[in-house]
């Protein structure tokens, strides 16, 4: 039996449980048929080309965990930024941790999906948001029909969080190969702040398969500061849906650091609905062995006067692969806008492959869209600088590939975090630069 | 200290450099002097071991020993100092966190440990003010956005900071103003002494003002045509690089 079709009748199984008047139960039976219609995205398909699923999809992975684990905090205290204080929402196999998390409803709510999709006090906020920002992509659609756990947050207006949000979802490998698949709704009401975590982790090499969902909606003037940290590792691989809604005078912003993984895909979609936002993609990608990395960007300006800002970065060693396929989109009322997208990649050794493509479409006539894509090797006169100075050859690569990566790191807000991806990159880069980050 | 014998070196199987003999002896100050393309530079980057240049035949010993093979960090361990015509700029390592690279990266190499934070500090003090160099300026980006002087000045404070047995000026005075140049100069005369020597490669003779030669060489096609002392420097100001292909022939 193919995955596809374990998955298909696996959703039968479950409709048994499901809630079945909601109107939620209409959108999971019209999510499996779009699954059903299309299946895994395959190399045919233009926004596929370089990113193949085929080999991830041989495995017979279990769809729900039978055992259950536990996870000691000493274990994976090192995963949470723990030299600050956070709220948490930790997901074991998919299932909720409520000893290692930190959740609230004082004010504003950082709780789990289940109990969103159940009680009914929640029941308007899902109503309006729930798969509102999403495509109906197959992939989507997929996480839609059997969404069951994940993080919901929900931000009132006016209120600034005082404190960061982390969303963990931890793999134990209990089962030989799992397939998880995460829905995190994400509330931001007007003039809020919050600044969130998002990370996907293995604690064994077996192999674990996620296909995750996030829905994003910042309401008038609120300010989202995302963060994915993806750093698994090689056995486990990553579809990573993000999808944010912008009303107007909204400040979006998504760092994503890509260190590890066997494959990761990452579509990160954004949606200008009202006027003057500002969206900025940023991501610093380092790979190495056969890590591939797909960043699938999507700006859609759809209202006028906003700006987006993109800034991705990429190192590949050895025969690791990336991708950046980075799409705008400027609606015809979209005037005024301002567009900027750049993409540097370092390809560090012979067998290392980048595969770039910007993707322009302007309707509007009265915009600024610009784009610039570099692929290169390492400055030979740089590194004779550096060598010159008594750097060794190891150590000037490394301090190059630093300064490199350095200006998507100059954004990150929160100073623990930076200090983490710092020592994270220096570590990826394999040598200590002799000075503190 | 340096020295060079019948060296040829050069790019992609063509010879720059065709037959460089010299002499640097600990306290000397050397200048080379040359029209443009006459190997100056290639000669300051190969003395420095950048790789790009094949050496094709003769050798380079620096005291004592033949560097010829060795790369350029190994040739910075053992005291060769290279000030560049064009510095690279390097995006979020600050002056100071590059120094403290590149004096640690040394000690290591020598089997010695890291610099205490409070004797670097002190250091970078000291050489700093005698260069005349801001405090903020040490903690901006290394090169990034720093006007041709603050490029030269940060070369010299790096200088300072390394205090190499042999440096090689390679057209420091570019771009410097006066003003500038002097400080430039006067920071270079005070790191002189009998222990180290300095190899200056410039076009015109202005530097030499301030960084007084005991000798003068004219480097043309890749060979040193001609040698003398600081006179030969005013010579070249005054009449030009003609008369010397002129009595070449």
């Amino acid at each position: 039996m193919s995955f596809k079709d374990k998955l298909l009748s696996s959703y039968i199984a479950l409709e048994d449980y499901l809630e079945f008047d909601s109107p939620l139960h209409d959108l999971r039976n019209n999510a499996i048929k779009i699954f059903e219609e299309k299946g895994f995205p395959t190399k045919k398909e233009e926004a596929w080309k370089y990113t193949s699923l085929n080999s991830l999809l041989k495995t017979n992975y279990s769809i729900y965990s039978n055992k259950e684990r536990n996870v000691e905090l000493h274990d994976v205290r090192k995963y949470f930024l723990h030299e600050i204080d956070t709220y948490k929402l930790v997901f074991v196999d998919g299932v909720y941790n409520s000893f290692l998390s930190e959740t609230t409803h004082d004010s504003l709510d950082v709780c789990l999906m289940s109990a969103a999709l159940n009680k009914s006090k929640y029941k308007p906020v899902i109503e309006a948001y729930f798969n509102k920002a999403a495509k109906s992509d197959s992939l989507t659609a997929l996480n839609t029909a059997f969404t069951k756990e994940g993080a919901y947050i929900n931000i009132p207006a006016h209120k600034e969080v005082e404190k960061p949000i982390e969303i963990i979802n931890f793999s134990t490998g209990n089962e030989a190969a799992m397939f998880l698949q995460p829905r995190n709704l994400i509330v931001v009401g007007e003039n809020a702040h919050v600044q969130i975590i998002e990370r996907h982790q293995s604690l064994s090499r077996n192999e674990v398969l996620t296909n995750s969902v996030t829905e994003i909606f910042a309401e008038k003037r609120a300010y989202v500061d995302y963060y994915k940290i993806q750093n698994d590792e090689a056995t486990a691989s990553l579809i990573d849906n993000t999808y944010i809604s912008q009303q107007r005078e909204t400040v979006c912003n998504v760092h994503t650091f890509a260190f590890g993984g066997n494959l990761v895909r990452n579509n990160l979609n954004f949606y200008q609905k009202g006027e003057r936002c500002d969206s900025t993609l940023k991501g610093i990608t380092i790979l190495k062995a056969n890590q591939h990395v797909d960043h699938n960007t999507l700006v859609h300006h759809i209202a006028p006067n906003c700006e987006s800002h993109q800034d991705y970065k990429g190192l590949f060693a050895e025969s690791s692969t990336g991708v950046f396929n980075g799409k705008i989109i400027v609606e015809k009322d979209a005037q005024k806008t301002d567009a900027f997208q750049q993409n540097n990649n370092i390809l560090i050794d012979d067998k290392a492959t980048i595969n770039a493509k910007p993707q322009l479409e302007i309707f509007a006539d009265d915009v600024k869209c610009s784009h610039g894509c570099t692929i290169g090797q390492f400055d030979e006169d740089a590194l004779f600088y550096l060598r010159s100075r008594g750097i060794g050859l190891k150590e000037a690569r490394a301090l190059l590939m630093y300064a490199f990566a350095n200006t998507v790191l100059e954004s990150v807000k929160i100073p623990e975090l930076k200090m983490r991806i710092n020592k994270l990159i220096a570590n990826k880069i394999g040598v200590s630069l002799g000075f503190d980050l | 200290m340096l020295k060079i014998k019948d060296l040829y070196a050069g790019l992609e199987g063509k010879d720059i450099l065709q037959g460089i003999n010299l002499e640097v002896k600990a306290g000397e100050v050397h200048a080379i002097m040359g029209p443009n393309g006459s190997g100056k530079s290639t000669l300051a980057s190969v003395v420095a071991g950048k790789e790009e240049f094949d050496v094709t035949r003769g050798y380079i010993t620096f005291e004592n020993e033949d560097i010829s093979e060795l790369n350029p960090e190994e040739r910075a361990h053992r005291g060769i100092f290279l000030s560049f015509q064009y510095p690279i700029e390097i995006p979020g390592v600050s002056v100071t966190n590059f120094i403290k690279t590149a004096i640690n990266e040394t000690r290591k190499a020598k089997g010695k440990p890291d610099m205490p934070a409070s004797e670097m500090l002190k250091m970078i003090k000291e050489k700093a003010d005698m260069l005349e160099i801001d405090r903020k300026f040490l903690s901006r980006s290394l090169n990034e956005g720093f006007s041709g002087g603050e490029k030269k000045r940060n070369e010299i404070f790096q200088m300072a900071m390394l205090e190499p047995k042999l440096a090689i000026l390679d057209e420091t005075d570019s771009g410097l103003d006066i003003d500038a140049l002097k400080v430039v100069a006067n920071g270079v005369n005070k790191l002189k002494s009998n222990d180290n020597a300095v190899l200056v490669i410039t076009h015109y003779q202005r530097l030499l003002d301030y960084i007084v030669p005991d000798f003068v060489h004219v480097l043309m096609n890749g060979k040193i045509v001609k040698s003398g002392t600081k006179e030969l420097a005013y010579e070249l100001e005054e009449k030009g690089y003609d008369w010397i292909k002129e009595e070449l022939v």
